[in-house]
């Protein structure tokens, strides 16, 4: 049997790895998540997801908006209409946010383990 | 219970009137708090008068292009234009907000330039608009804020009228109204401190100073407190902007009100699932879209509003 040279094994073993680590994170990642902005509300207003999705607003209204956490963990530049803002939740917990030009605006999003 | 009248001098409800063109024009009167329509007027009450006058611009919104007015610059050049034809040049103007839509420099370069056509002073408050360059601000507070205080608050005094320009648009409260703040509103107290109660005031700020409708964010969280420094004056004209449409009200001395937009009109309170932008038909717009007019009369303590929308003949 021919024997493989030490750095082309590693490399094998490294693309192996490489191919595992792919695959189980592609498993993992949860399904992304969209937001709606119109009439001055986001929908859903409140939602569930699992740690690690991203979720992005995206705004239908004719009047700029922006995403705001309350614990001032992200803030989006104003969203003109048809922008869209993203943002991987990855620490589970309770995220409550709001439009910081019309602060009436309010969601949360519970993202679980 | 009487109409306003007071010894001693004319009654701020019984004597305030504000009068509403459209087309023809409707004259209104204030009496005991309650606004009623004292009949139609003519073109005589275009009239010049010998007061000192100022004149009120707001929510110009220059950037916005969307169906409800795709050209908010072409109104707002109208607007100025009728400033110019006025038979009584005012002595400056106010803007109340949201000059811009999305705080662009060519949306401010715009603004800047239709406006000063108008070649009068112009005191600035912010609008939300306004705030939504990269460093919160600082683009308004560079070219607008230039002897302000913090985000933008200052006073000033002509012709024997105190005027104080507030900022209740910073610093918003998930779930709240417009916000003025704790630093501000030591300053208005301080600002305030030392002044005849006879001296008329007039406050302005972006966002209604009175609870227009919470359910859409339109009033200010701490305008309480402001309001209770400015309880001992006899005259105060509070004018605000953002709902652009008209709306007044009288609470003792005080006569709150709002003024059109010159970009485009948005609906009633509660009349729609949500404010913003209200498309109407093209003949109708320029009767929703407008300026205010104030005159101080020597020697009587109210002032005198006129709304004007750009349809007046």
């Amino acid at each position: 049997m021919m024997p493989i040279s030490l750095p082309r094994r590693f490399s094998m073993v490294a693309a192996i790895l490489l191919l595992f680590v792919a695959s189980t994170a592609r498993a993992a990642a949860p399904q992304p998540v969209t937001i709606r902005i119109d009439n001055f509300t986001f929908a859903p207003a409140e939602l569930s997801v699992p740690a690690g999705t991203t979720v992005t607003w995206v705004n239908g209204d004719d009047i700029p908006h922006t995403v705001v956490a309350v614990d001032k963990s992200f803030r989006s530049k104003a969203l003109d209409t048809g922008d869209g803002y993203s943002q991987t939740l990855s620490m589970p917990g309770t995220v409550d946010y709001f439009c910081g030009l019309h602060p009436h605006m309010t969601g949360r999003i519970t993202v679980t383990p | 219970m009487n109409d306003g009248e007071q010894p001693g001098g004319i009654g701020r409800r019984g004597a305030l009137h504000c009068m509403v063109w459209a087309g023809t024009g409707v004259l209104w009167g204030l009496s005991g708090g309650v606004p009623r329509s004292l009949g139609l007027v003519g073109e005589a009450m275009a009239a010049p008068t010998s007061g000192f006058t100022f004149l009120q611009i707001s929510d110009s919104h220059v950037g916005f292009d969307k169906p409800a007015n795709p050209n908010a610059l072409g109104t707002l050049q109208e607007a100025v234009a009728r400033i110019g034809a006025l038979p009584q040049k005012p002595d400056f103007l106010i803007h109340t907000g949201d000059i811009s839509h999305l705080s662009k420099p060519k949306e401010f370069d715009d603004a800047d330039q239709v406006i000063g056509g108008a070649g009068l002073p112009v005191h600035y408050v912010p609008g939300e608009h306004d705030l939504l360059d990269d460093g919160t601000g600082q683009a308004y507070r560079d070219r607008y804020g230039r002897g302000s205080q913090g985000a933008g608050w200052y006073s000033f005094d002509a012709a024997g009228v105190h005027f104080i320009g507030l900022v209740n648009v910073v610093d918003l409260k998930a779930g709240g109204l417009g916000n003025l703040g704790h630093e501000q509103l030591e300053w208005l107290e301080d600002d305030l401190r030392g002044k005849s109660s006879s001296t008329p005031i007039v406050v302005f700020a972006h966002i209604p100073l009175w609870t227009v409708y919470a359910d859409w964010g339109w009033g200010t969280e701490d305008a309480a407190q402001a309001l209770s420094y400015l309880k001992r004056f006899g005259s105060v004209t509070v004018l605000n902007g953002h709902i652009h449409q008209l709306m007044q009200k009288v609470e003792g001395d005080v006569v709150f009100h709002t003024a059109m937009s010159t970009a485009f009109p948005q609906p009633a309170p509660g009349s729609a699932p949500s404010p913003g932008p209200m498309t109407v038909p093209a003949d109708r717009l320029r009767s929703l879209l407008g300026t205010t007019r104030v005159t101080v009369l020597p020697g009587t303590k109210p002032l005198a509003i006129v709304d004007t929308p750009l349809s007046a003949s």
